[in-house]
């Protein structure tokens, strides 16, 4: 990812920005400028909101084959999560056994390493999600 | 005009990874119970794969914040001591402010002092809030060191950080006085480049580690006239578990004072987290009134000596969960997963 790309998305990558229409409510993440359902209406009444960092897997994957930036770390779990605002997001769980992952977990955010540009480029952080441990 | 300044909250973070010493010694050949035993080190803590020094000093600062219901706004100042940055050319500060939201309006560096980086930090925020530059300051210090695979300091390089919010409102442990002591002692070194450190074997504890703690240590208590019979708890730099008990009785402290802030027989040496995570353990479980003496050291070298007192508004931080708790939940690995954690392992 180019350091301009990366720079862009660091409110919703590091705090889990998202955004919420002023008229009927919905919270979108990532942000958008317009809300999908109010459309016009919703113009100059989008405002930004944190997600908690709190959710729950709604479904989730192992991955045995892995994308270059993830392959160290096969295999992986990677989870959709739907979060205490409302929005789904796709994200890794880490720290945890395999087994432990079930459908319905609650999660938690982490700050972690997402990628790095090779050994002389940007590191990219961000959000990934670790099992609450009741 | 309230100059005081001192703790108001503290966070830590500490990988969940652990290698024990004996399988680090299976592995180069050694004798590992000797080794264990000789430095009373059971095993350390390993960085994921996806976990440095940004990540370590992130989480713990959002815990900080969080305990005391901070918001990151107030934070008017940044400082990350580490002996590894991610990077060269690039600030972890910047990283943990934008993480935090206190972007863009805080004074921010990143520092360097080998293993006392983290506390020179807390001098500077403690005075930053003193002088009245800033409401509130946040001060890390954390590391994920590495080791020359087969080196004495693999059985104890390992990660793991703490952070410090000073201001004036709401202290827990008013930071009464600290002192430092510095000198030029090329006892442990990493050249520009260099991926492992260098160090000087035997020469890194009388005359760098026991001189500069003592000498730190004893300043300190002359400049207020204590004892160590005048505290309650004690830390010390811990680069294994047995130098910070031996400068403990060196000093006249008693090994009940230092029990409670020695996590190195659990965890290693965290480098700069490794005083301010022993102080977090105190911290955990301090009542009103008691007194903490806290030393750190550095290799190059110098150390930074404090004396805290605990106040009453210990009881209202969320101290449900211990860093000891974190620490006991762990899981171990062996050389080979380790080494591709720390990427000891060549594919160019």
């Amino acid at each position: 990812m180019s350091a301009p790309g990366y720079w862009r998305e660091i409110p919703q990558r590091y705090n889990l920005l998202a955004s919420r229409c002023g008229v009927c409510g919905d919270v979108d993440f990532p942000p958008r400028v317009m809300c999908q359902k109010c459309r016009r209406e919703s113009i100059g009444r989008m405002e930004r909101v944190g997600l908690s960092g709190r959710g729950n897997i709604v479904t989730y994957s192992i991955l045995h084959t892995g994308m270059p930036a993830f392959s160290d770390q096969k295999p992986y779990v990677i989870a959709i999560i739907e979060t205490e605002e409302g929005p789904r997001l796709t994200a890794q769980i880490v720290d945890c056994r395999h087994d432990d992952v079930k459908i319905g977990a609650n999660v938690k955010s982490v700050f972690r390493k997402v990628n790095e540009d090779g050994k002389e480029g940007i590191i990219s952080y961000g959000y990934k999600f670790t099992l609450v441990k009741e | 005009m309230n100059n005081a300044s001192g703790i108001v909250s503290y966070g830590y973070n500490v990988p969940r990874y652990r290698i024990r010493a004996e399988e680090i010694a299976r592995v180069w050949g050694a004798d590992g119970k000797r080794i264990s035993k000789g430095l009373n080190v059971i095993e350390k803590s390993v960085p994921g794969i996806d976990e440095d020094t940004a990540t370590i000093s992130v989480e713990a600062a959002r815990m900080a914040l969080k305990r005391r219901g901070i918001d990151g706004k107030r934070v008017g100042a940044i400082f990350v001591g580490s002996e590894s940055h991610p990077y060269a050319v690039k600030p972890t500060g910047t990283i943990v402010g934008e993480a935090i939201c206190a972007s863009p309006e805080f004074y921010c560096a990143d520092l360097e002092f080998a293993c006392k980086a983290g506390t020179a930090a807390m001098q500077i925020v403690h005075s930053m809030v003193m002088s009245g530059m800033i409401e509130y300051g946040l001060a890390i210090g954390a590391d994920t060191s590495q080791a020359a695979p087969g080196d004495t300091l693999e059985y104890t390089a390992s990660a793991g950080g703490a952070a410090f919010i000073f201001g004036k409102e709401g202290v827990i442990a008013n930071l009464n006085t600290t002192a430092s002591f510095t000198t030029d002692t090329p006892d442990f070194w990493r050249r520009e480049g260099a991926h492992y450190p260098s160090h000087g074997g035997r020469f890194t504890g009388e005359p760098a580690y026991f001189k500069h703690t003592q000498g730190a240590a004893r300043m300190l208590m002359e400049k207020i006239g204590t004892t160590p019979s005048d505290y309650d708890y004690a830390v010390f730099h811990q680069p294994n578990g047995k130098f910070p008990l031996e400068v403990g009785r060196m000093l006249g402290f008693e090994k009940k004072q230092l029990d409670t802030g020695l996590l190195s027989p659990l965890i290693g040496n965290t480098y700069s987290g490794a005083s301010p995570l022993g102080l977090c353990a105190i911290l955990d479980e301090a009542k009103e009134g008691q007194r903490i003496f806290m030393t750190s050291y550095g290799s190059g070298a110098g150390s930074d000596a404090f004396d805290f007192t605990v106040t009453g508004e210990i009881g209202k931080v969320d101290r449900k969960k211990t860093l000891r708790e974190m620490i006991a939940d762990c899981e171990r690995v062996d050389y080979a997963i380790y080494s591709k954690m720390r990427e000891k392992l060549r594919r160019d």
